[in-house]
């Protein structure tokens, strides 16, 4: 099987540039990354993250055949060749498919990605009622694996100051979650022309997602409950 | 000077309602004219300004005016908040298309009530 894997070595390289493999696979390897593993093998200068190899770390993002995917579960039988491969747009590379998610992970900080709740532990957990759990649901999942957010030209234009997807339908979570108290503070937090207005529904990040989450729609139900209190 | 990402204009929410509403405004102002066009269509400058005589046009034209450079201003604001980083740069651009919107508006209405 044919591929062209993004070559950046900054200490090396005075450019990136693009090198071909041609490897032979066996017919256990059915995914993406088990492809890369194999190039490991004839090549260690390759450089990747990896670790879970089953979609739930979130390591391996990466740019496939001009879409950004997790290598771990994207089926090689549905890969046209050459299997172009590229680190996720927008950040910087640190080497290779490794980027430097710092700006990524800066966002997903400033949305205090925790539960926010001031009343004294109790005995057992915060329960909540099935309906409540369920609000959780398609926003929970998110991995980080920062596959939408770089996929979003207005994260590109500004990584610095909007917050960007993935951090987005963190935000959400935590919104829609019956036992946070902080939902007047999470949303002053992000009424702000750059931080949350600069989604224009562009939904690549829908298109993207590797888990087949909806941050465009959570993005919405955010302006929403910003709607509610407002008008 | 420490160079800081400042965010937090606590704004936006408005405008981004406003965009919604305006569009609505001006889709049901066009597909308005289209039909009242459809049903009597004017053949010469005499019959165009006997229609737009009618105060309710007026009025709906006047909406519509208004709307399109509101809305044209939060479209444009957002393009330049994306692509031009230069804070002065963005200023100044925005400053030119607020004056030349209100210098459309003030055009449109002398054109409709004129």
């Amino acid at each position: 099987m044919r591929f062209s894997i993004y070559r950046y070595d900054p200490d090396k390289d005075e450019k990136p540039y693009m090198q071909e493999y041609d490897i032979v696979l066996e017919p256990a390897d059915k995914m993406l990354l088990d492809a890369l593993i194999r190039i490991k093998v004839v090549d260690d200068s390759l450089s990747l993250r990896r670790s879970c190899r089953e979609g739930v770390c979130g390591s391996d993002g990466m740019n496939i055949n001009g879409r950004n995917g997790l290598a771990c579960i994207t089926p090689i039988s549905e890969l046209k060749e050459p299997v172009e491969l590229r680190p996720l747009p927008g950040l910087p590379v640190i080497r290779d498919l490794i980027v430097d998610m710092t700006q990524f992970f800066k966002q997903y900080h400033s949305i205090k990605p925790y539960l926010i709740n001031n009343d004294p532990p109790p005995e057992t957990e915060r329960l909540q009622s099935p309906e409540e759990r369920a609000e959780l649901d398609g926003v929970y999942e998110c991995v980080l694996c920062a596959c939408c957010s770089t996929a979003c030209p207005s994260f590109w234009w500004n990584p610095d100051k909007y917050v960007g997807p993935a951090a987005l339908l963190q935000a959400y979570r935590f919104l829609a979650d019956s036992r946070d108290q902080a939902t007047a503070e999470r949303l002053d937090n992000l009424e702000d022309p750059y931080r949350l207005f600069r989604c224009h529904s562009i939904m690549n990040c829908v298109d993207t997602c590797p888990k087949g989450l909806n941050p465009t729609k959570a993005i919405n139900k955010i302006k929403g409950m910003m709607v509610k209190r407002t008008v | 000077m420490v160079k800081r990402i400042v965010t937090g204009a606590h704004y936006g929410l408005l405008d981004w309602l406003a965009q919604r509403v305006t569009a609505v405004v001006m889709v049901v102002y066009i597909l308005s004219l289209i039909v009242a066009l459809l049903i009597s269509t004017p053949h010469d400058h005499a019959a165009w300004e006997t229609i737009f005589a009618n105060q309710w046009i007026r009025i709906a034209s006047f909406l519509f005016f208004v709307s399109l450079c509101w809305h044209a201003w939060i479209g444009i604001r957002n393009i330049l908040m994306d692509y031009i980083h230069e804070t002065g740069i963005r200023l100044t651009i925005q400053v030119l298309v607020i004056l030349s919107l209100l210098f459309y508006a003030v055009w449109a209405i002398e054109i409709v009530w004129g």
